[in-house]
């Protein structure tokens, strides 16, 4: 390997956190028109370390260069005086401004102090054109879908004239075709002599667009690689410290009797578009269906009626030849339902209580006696799934911020579990979660059904369907549009299943 | 349990320490301070003030406010003093009923439950923002207030004995064990705030209303009978507070309470509780009742200007919220080395 170009390098950097050492000694450098895929578990130090190199965090230890000059950054003030761009994982834009003016945030184009809005529509319709994504910079941002605000995003990056431009899970809200689009972006930028870091979940894209893979774990780097050199199987290995090679999931056992069944449910938006046609569905005890869409497909809209939180939907819902109608969540879970939900930050869990208050929240009245909340009752409840779902906490009593994505999922998951349901809605269980933790969640998913609960996994991840369910429901604007079983079919199947009835019923 | 380094803990604690060393200061500085007397008369402002925030508390906790307070307690006392002084006017029949004391009282708080519930409504049914929808029913209570007694005071609470309903200023200036009732009272409130609050499932679903209430729909909570209920509560709480004063005037004002809401809102934000939601407490709250209470005692024993008092107050809050964002900040930041 000839010494490459580096712009930006990260020599030695620790950062010791009351308690904790988040990253030990970390060297990390970034070669100019290089991407530079950083990878890891949840909690060993990707972000952290991300962090530092766009001066949102500062080092206890180590310090940054850039072009060989040491350089200190207080804020993410001076990141940009040194044109260092992050993309968040969670979006950044405000929805009540239009596209041109969130890309021009901080920086708006101005004629002796007043907003030059022409000017500012100008240079977003330029960028915007050289994303092929032509979107009216007028449109509020809040009305676009998810993947076109991922777009703003980077647009919004690229309008900085960065030279150094961190992605964390970019790809994580974009569809295929977007994200054909994004690796033209940063092979164009690469090109320019931009480095970019890049983090993502998908190994597999992570190999095709990267030039090297680093890896971290528990906040050291413990492997660097040229990525031609290497494999998905090379990084599990490395990233988790064991042999690869998931262990095998446990046998589908027999399925039993009927437990949910779904007629001729229709669910219209406030604006007249369907967003639920006409779906069916069955599902058994002992059973995991999978169901498989794009983002848009209706797959959360039914959990959602399923749930209760949708009483204008048509049609009907039978627990165990229970008809549900009328009931509200409450009664649903009282019933013997209950969901996980799949954005985590925004449905799944409570922020500012504890984990043992987020685990007990759904099931809360079983460990009450009399008017009282027993403690004791809650500790021994929560602590039985912290081991059974081996969840990694310091104390029960601390914030559920203490813990990684990975664990606030099995949290929600556990506080699932604690209303003792027969019928487990999963969306998008694994979203936003490391290797580790997803194969440890899927797993989860196989035993619980092996021990008689119904399970439906709704995922965008063919290959979550594939590896937990015994059956496969394919889903395309609102409709279902197929039904596979697990084994024997193949992934052009679905996929075509999930695409092309969205194209007729466009 | 996490080993919290002590410096975390006293800065943890810092509404007590800070309230110790005020009552520390005002006893060095005055002897008249700690004296018998002047802690009475302290405590019996601080109950009125601590009632109140003891509802507002819920109502903060679980992302809402309540306006409406100072004027609900004006009504209830209308209520009870119209009830008291001139009965229940039945045109139709040509008759004036007297009610027992424990009646008017019961009415009154009705008063205040019946607010509440309207605010509950119109917050969690017909989704007006709190700050609006409490607005609104602090100009109605006030008018109705007025409305009722036309803009007199009810004086001379003290009933009759041959129309069975006597005794209602003791709820003012009566003692047990030598402590006034209006004591007993704001112990009482305080203590089943706190059960409440922390050991009962209601509580707990206040909480996580507060904190994200999508996930406590999901999880089940019936959210709108929560937020309801909290305003309730509160509405509770005010009408109790408007009785204790009418009964310590004996008389009724259709003024009573005004500008209090701002005085609970101070207390809990003093005490910690997060005005977004799903943090602080109960206990928080009545320390900072206190520290509002002492702080406006001491500061009128050493003669200090009332106009200076203003200011000292508008500070006091001020620095309360940013030492709790310090807070905030610096847990956060101990907690985003496990998320990383």
């Amino acid at each position: 390997m000839t010494p490459p170009d580096v712009v930006l390098e990260a020599r030695g950097v620790s950062l010791r956190y009351p308690g904790t050492l988040a990253l030990d000694n970390v060297t990390f450098r970034l070669p100019r028109g290089k991407v530079s895929a950083l990878i890891g578990e949840n909690g060993a130090g990707k972000s952290t370390l991300v962090k530092i190199l766009a001066g949102i965090a500062q080092p206890t230890a180590g310090s940054l260069y850039l072009d060989g000059r040491k350089i200190a950054m207080r804020s993410v003030r001076d990141a940009d005086a040194h044109r260092i761009g992050i993309i968040h994982q969670e979006l950044n834009l405000c929805p009540n401004l239009s596209v041109a003016e969130n890309i021009c945030l901080a920086r708006e184009l101005t004629v002796r102090g007043v907003l030059d809005k022409r000017r500012q529509d100008d240079l977003a319709r330029r960028l915007l054109a050289r994303l092929e994504h032509p979107i009216d910079p007028r449109t509020p941002v809040g009305d676009l879908p998810l993947g076109q605000q991922q777009i703003v995003e980077i647009v919004k990056a690229l309008a900085r004239d960065v030279r150094v431009l961190m992605m964390d899970e970019p790809t994580s809200a974009l569809s295929a075709a977007e994200i054909a689009v994004l690796f033209r972006i940063i092979r164009d930028l690469t090109a320019r002599g931009v480095a970019i870091v890049y983090i993502s979940h998908r190994l597999q894209e992570l190999l095709e667009i990267a030039d090297s893979v680093s890896v971290l774990r528990d906040g050291r780097m413990v492997a660097e690689a040229d990525s031609g050199a290497v494999d998905i199987r090379w990084i599990v290995e490395r990233m988790t410290g064991r042999p690869a090679g998931a262990a095998p999931l446990p046998q589908a056992g027999r399925t039993g009797p009927e437990l949910l069944r779904v007629e001729r449910l229709s669910l219209t938006a406030a604006n007249g578009r369907p967003l639920l046609r006409d779906v069916a569905l069955h599902l058994r005890s002992g059973e995991v269906l999978g169901v498989y869409g794009l983002m848009g497909a209706g797959r959360t809209e039914l959990l959602e009626c399923l749930m209760g939180l949708h009483p204008e939907a048509a049609g009907s819902v039978w627990l165990d030849s229970k008809n549900l109608a009328g009931l509200d969540t409450a009664a649903r879970i009282a019933a013997g339902l209950a969901m996980v939900p799949e954005d985590r930050q925004a449905s799944g869990i409570v922020q500012s209580l504890s984990v043992l208050a987020n685990m007990t929240l759904a099931g809360l009245d079983r460990f009450a006696r009399g008017p009282w909340l027993s403690p004791s009752a809650e500790m021994r409840a929560a602590a039985a799934k912290v081991s059974e779902l081996r969840i990694k906490t310091s104390g029960l009593r601390h914030n559920i911020g203490s813990l990684s994505g990975g664990n606030q999922q099995k949290v929600a998951l556990a506080r699932c579990l604690l209303t003792e349901p027969r019928v487990l809605l999963l969306d998008e269980p694994t979203r936003g979660v490391d290797v580790g933790a997803k194969s440890e969640i899927h797993s989860i998913v196989r035993h619980l059904a092996s021990a008689g609960m119904a399970i439906m996994v709704v995922s965008s991840e063919l290959e979550e369907v594939r590896c937990t369910a015994d059956r496969i429901l394919v889903m395309s604007r609102g409709a279902v549009t197929g039904e596979f079983p697990a084994t024997g079919t193949a992934d052009d199947a679905l996929a075509s299943a999930a695409s092309i009835a969205a194209k007729e019923t466009a | 349990m996490i080993s919290v380094s002590p410096a975390a803990l006293l800065f943890r604690l810092r509404a007590l320490i800070v309230l110790i060393a005020l009552v520390a200061a005002f006893a060095a500085m005055s002897p008249a301070f700690l004296t018998g007397g002047n802690l009475t008369i302290l405590v019996k402002h601080v109950a009125i003030n601590a009632i109140l925030a003891v509802g507002m508390t819920f109502v903060i906790l679980a992302g809402g406010i309540d306006l409406s307070v100072g004027s609900v307690a004006g009504l209830a006392a209308i209520i009870a003093g119209g009830l008291i002084h001139s009965g229940l006017v039945l045109r139709s029949f040509g008759v004036v009923v007297y009610f027992h004391t424990w009646l008017v009282i019961v009415a009154a708080i009705l008063g205040g439950v019946l607010v509440g519930a309207i605010n509950g409504l119109l917050v969690s049914q017909l989704r007006v923002a709190p700050f609006i929808a409490t607005l609104g029913s602090l100009y109605v209570a006030r008018g109705t207030a007025l409305l009722i007694s036309n803009g007199a005071t009810f004086p001379n609470l003290d009933g009759k004995p041959e129309l069975g309903n006597t005794g209602f200023p003791a709820l003012g200036a009566g003692a047990l064990l030598g402590i006034p009732a209006p004591i007993w009272l704001m112990l009482l409130f305080a203590a089943a705030g706190m059960f409440l609050a922390e050991r009962t499932p209601f509580g707990r679903r206040v909480y996580a209303v507060g904190g994200n209430q999508r996930a406590a729909e999901l999880s089940g909570v019936r959210v709108k009978r929560i937020q309801c209920a909290t305003y309730i509560i509160s509405g509770g709480c005010a009408a109790t507070v408007g009785l204790i004063i009418a009964a310590q005037l004996d008389a009724a004002h259709p003024a009573t309470g005004e500008t209090f809401e701002l005085n609970a809102i101070a207390a809990v934000v003093l005490g910690g509780t997060s005005l977004m939601g799903g943090r602080g407490g109960v206990g928080g709250t009545i320390i900072g009742a206190f520290v509002i209470g002492v702080l406006a005692d001491g500061l009128i024993l050493m003669g200090v200007s009332e106009f200076w008092q203003i200011v000292i107050k508008g500070l006091v809050i001020v620095l309360a919220v940013v030492l709790d964002q310090m807070q905030q900040r610096y847990s956060r930041r101990a907690g985003a080395a496990w998320r990383s």
